[in-house]
């Protein structure tokens, strides 16, 4: 049999000479082109699948660094439950994500719709709006710890200019976070801005002709046309926006550390000074394992809130 | 025949003239052979201050005297603590040499192993030079860098005391006088802060884990002195420990800048540096930057003490650094990283180190120096104020293993009464925290 096909001999009987072509050249195929997978499947596997596992079974055993390692089982995961500075960090992870989303795409559309209109040195301003994005973050943090010292900061400074009292910014607890979030904001507005003023380039503007045909207002052509067109656009920053929030991590530990106290830190930062400064790798294993189940929940959340948009739509 | 030319002759009376001076060489490194192993390569890793740029700016001096290459990296020191310890553990550091904070990272390094015992290479005569004068190192530096066992497996490099900074146009200003213990530095501190004019009294570290060195300088004062007892049992909710948290809480709230709760020590130094506190308790690396006139508006006027007495000791926190040689290394780099450290730490650069204001060498001889101090751009009282702190000096972190949770645990809670919580309540909550973790690790030990 050409190519060395092996069906058996009953089965081959039973087939009709096209069928038994098909399942041949199936068989072909999968004989010719599995080892194009194998390349990409080890990596998977190398990068991804190996990583997890050992994630996994990293946060059932007690090991910090320069010591043995022993199995502890759940001891970890029970030892977060009841651990407050996590708790803490759970809900200053949501409280800054949910902030550094929507600022930013509530900016980002109005930017990105008085940057839509046409008026002059448009294309110029436009440059100038994105040019923070295109800072590196830990240069930025940088200079923006300059800018918030309490005494000698240009931005108390700028606040005294107005007659405005002082801020402590980042210097105090109650602060810490929206003044971060600010940073945020200023660093990546243009992105949703750049996502938004792509959509709006797309959009027809047959509804539009029409919408002012019946008497709409600018007000109701945006609720009722613009906004529903965009969502899809909408649903790509805010996902891109989430992901970013929730990972960040060089802005807020250059900036405070996850200071005064624990007052800004993210999980992030727990994960980072467990694993990193307390040595304590299946400690902060099993916190891998809990923030990526978070993720999850958080994307499973938003893919969901997405097919509502487009039902809605 | 060769025919003796005048540029023959000149080029003969100059090697005459220089024979006796490459004699003498001769006979100084037949002495020791520092060239043992020459084309070996080392790898050197520090962390990132004055003194390796000192050491790395001046290693060809030691690539030539020995032949040895030398590969060195500066790391940021939070950073670089977090390389060194996760490349031990892995069993295959990519260093020879490294330096080691003793008061964050020597109980670890010496449990772990990862250095080897320096005593037997310096009672090696074939290895040490007759130069290297190991009696010149200071007993408390040498006591700093011994683990309890008594392996020595770092030698020192720097000590860090903490001193009093103080800024003498305000002072004289005021007219007051520097000092001499804590209720007068916060009765002077009070009296130095003006809010409205922008003007602190004081000013020092509150951003947690930072700040636990400020505090355990209170603490030094007190009859207990540490944050441990002799068996590691942790003493943070104490009387003594409460009453140098409310003194901490006291001057920080009362003296400090808005915002000191978020002060590590960049923020303090800019404060200072700006001429906006009086004082500054910090460590003694810092005189460098505040004596530059392109980054400090207090160069030239900086004041230097030995900190306050407490109410029942006198002690300045001391921190230290030490060099340490990678026990995984084969024979020959152990040996060639040996020749690094007789080097690296030999009187002339530790002479360097001082005069730079890169802090206080950890030899004796540098102090010594008359010649060198004179001509140095720091005053005389900065000299003094580093002899007599080397006299009251006492480890201001606990010699544990997790003392980066420890720092973490006890600084978030003092950062709390910076913002008005009550101390005894943060201080046993903090104690009641970090207590098991102590526990578990001295078990482990």
């Amino acid at each position: 049999m050409s190519g060395g096909t092996t069906i058996p001999d009953g089965k081959a009987a039973a087939l009709t000479g096209a069928a038994a072509d098909r399942v041949r050249r199936k068989r072909a195929y999968a004989r010719h082109y599995w080892p194009f997978v194998v390349p990409a499947a080890v990596v998977v596997v190398a990068v991804i699948v190996f990583p997890w596992i050992f994630t996994l079974w990293m946060s059932l055993n007690e090991w910090k660094l320069g010591s043995g390692r022993s199995f502890v089982g759940l001891a970890n995961y029970e030892r977060l439950w009841g651990d407050e500075r996590f708790h803490g960090a759970i809900w200053r992870t949501l409280y800054f994500t949910a902030l550094a989303v929507v600022i930013p795409v509530v900016l980002g559309v109005a930017a990105a719709l008085a940057f839509h209109r046409r008026f002059p040195l448009r294309g110029l301003a436009r440059t100038i709006f994105i040019l923070p994005m295109m800072a590196t973050p830990v240069a930025v943090a940088l200079v923006w710890t300059m800018m918030f010292h309490p005494q000698l900061g240009v931005l108390n400074w700028i606040l005294s200019q107005f007659g405005i009292p002082p801020s402590l910014w980042v210097y105090d607890a109650s602060t810490v976070i929206p003044t971060l979030v600010m940073v945020e904001v200023w660093h990546w507005t243009p992105l949703v801005m750049l996502l938004v003023l792509g959509g709006l380039a797309s959009l027809p503007v047959d509804p539009y002709e029409a919408a002012k045909i019946d008497g709409a207002t600018g007000w109701q052509a945006f609720r009722y046309i613009t906004l529903p067109l965009l969502a899809p656009f909408l649903m790509v920053a805010i996902i891109i926006r989430t992901i970013d929030a929730l990972k960040a991590f060089d802005t807020i530990y250059v900036i405070t550390q996850g200071g005064p106290g624990t007052a800004s830190e993210t999980i992030n930062i727990f994960l980072y000074l467990n694993a990193f400064a307390y040595y304590n790798m299946g400690y902060a294993s099993a916190v891998v394992v809990v923030f990526f189940i978070l993720i999850i929940g958080l994307a499973l959340l938003l893919l969901w809130s997405r097919e509502r948009f487009k039902d809605a739509a | 025949m060769t025919m003796i030319t005048r540029r023959g002759a000149l080029l003969g009376g100059a090697g005459m003239l220089a024979a006796p001076a490459l004699v003498s060489q001769v006979d100084a490194q037949g002495a020791f052979n520092w060239r043992r192993f020459a084309g070996e390569r080392i790898e050197v890793s520090l962390t990132a201050n004055p003194r390796s740029q000192i050491l790395i700016q001046n290693q060809r001096e030691f690539e030539e005297l020995t032949g040895i290459r030398v590969g060195s990296e500066a790391i940021p020191e939070q950073q670089h603590r977090q390389k060194f310890v996760i490349e031990f553990a892995s069993g295959r550091p990519s260093f020879d040499v490294i330096g080691i904070s003793l008061h964050v990272n020597k109980r670890q390094v010496g449990r772990a192993r990862w250095t080897a015992d320096l005593k037997p290479m310096i009672a090696d005569a074939s290895l040490t030079s007759p130069d290297f004068d190991f009696a010149d190192f200071g007993a408390g530096a040498v006591a700093y860098s011994t683990q309890a066992d008594g392996r020595m497996d770092t030698l020192p490099e720097f000590t860090d005391y903490f001193i009093l900074y103080y800024n003498k146009e305000i002072f004289a200003r005021a007219g007051v006088q520097v000092p001499t213990t804590y209720d007068e530095m916060y009765e002077t501190a009070r009296r130095l802060t003006d809010a409205r004019a922008g003007q602190a009294g004081f000013v020092g570290r509150g951003v947690r884990n930072a700040n636990v060195v400020l505090y355990t300088s209170f603490l030094l004062g007190t009859q207990q002195r540490d944050c441990t007892d002799a068996n590691q049992r942790l003493l943070t909710d104490t009387p003594d420990a409460i009453a140098a948290g409310e003194f901490y809480k006291k001057i920080m709230r009362d003296c400090a800048p808005q915002g000191v709760a978020g002060f590590n020590w960049n923020e303090a130094q800019t404060s200072f540096s700006q001429g906006r506190a009086a004082m500054w308790l910090d460590g003694v690396g810092f005189a460098a930057p505040l004596e530059d006139p392109t980054r400090s508006r207090v160069a030239g006027k900086v004041g230097y003490a030995v900190v306050p007495r407490g109410a029942a000791r006198h002690h300045c926190a001391l921190f230290g650094t030490g060099l340490g040689i990678s026990a995984g290394s084969n024979e020959r780099k152990r040996g060639a990283a040996w020749l690094y450290l007789q080097w690296a730490l030999n009187k002339r650069n530790q002479l360097r180190f001082l005069t730079a204001g890169a802090g206080a060498p950890a030899r004796q001889s540098p102090y010594r120096d008359e010649e060198a101090i004179r001509t140095s751009r720091f005053g005389r009282d900065y000299f003094e104020t580093l002899i007599a702190s080397s006299r009251i000096a006492h480890p201001g972190l606990p010699e544990i293993v997790p003392v980066t949770e420890f720092r973490d645990t006890l600084g978030t809670a003092l950062t709390n009464t910076i913002g008005g919580a009550d101390v005894a309540t943060e201080l046993r909550r903090a104690t009641e925290a970090f207590r098991p973790i102590l526990e578990q690790s001295e078990r482990a030990t």
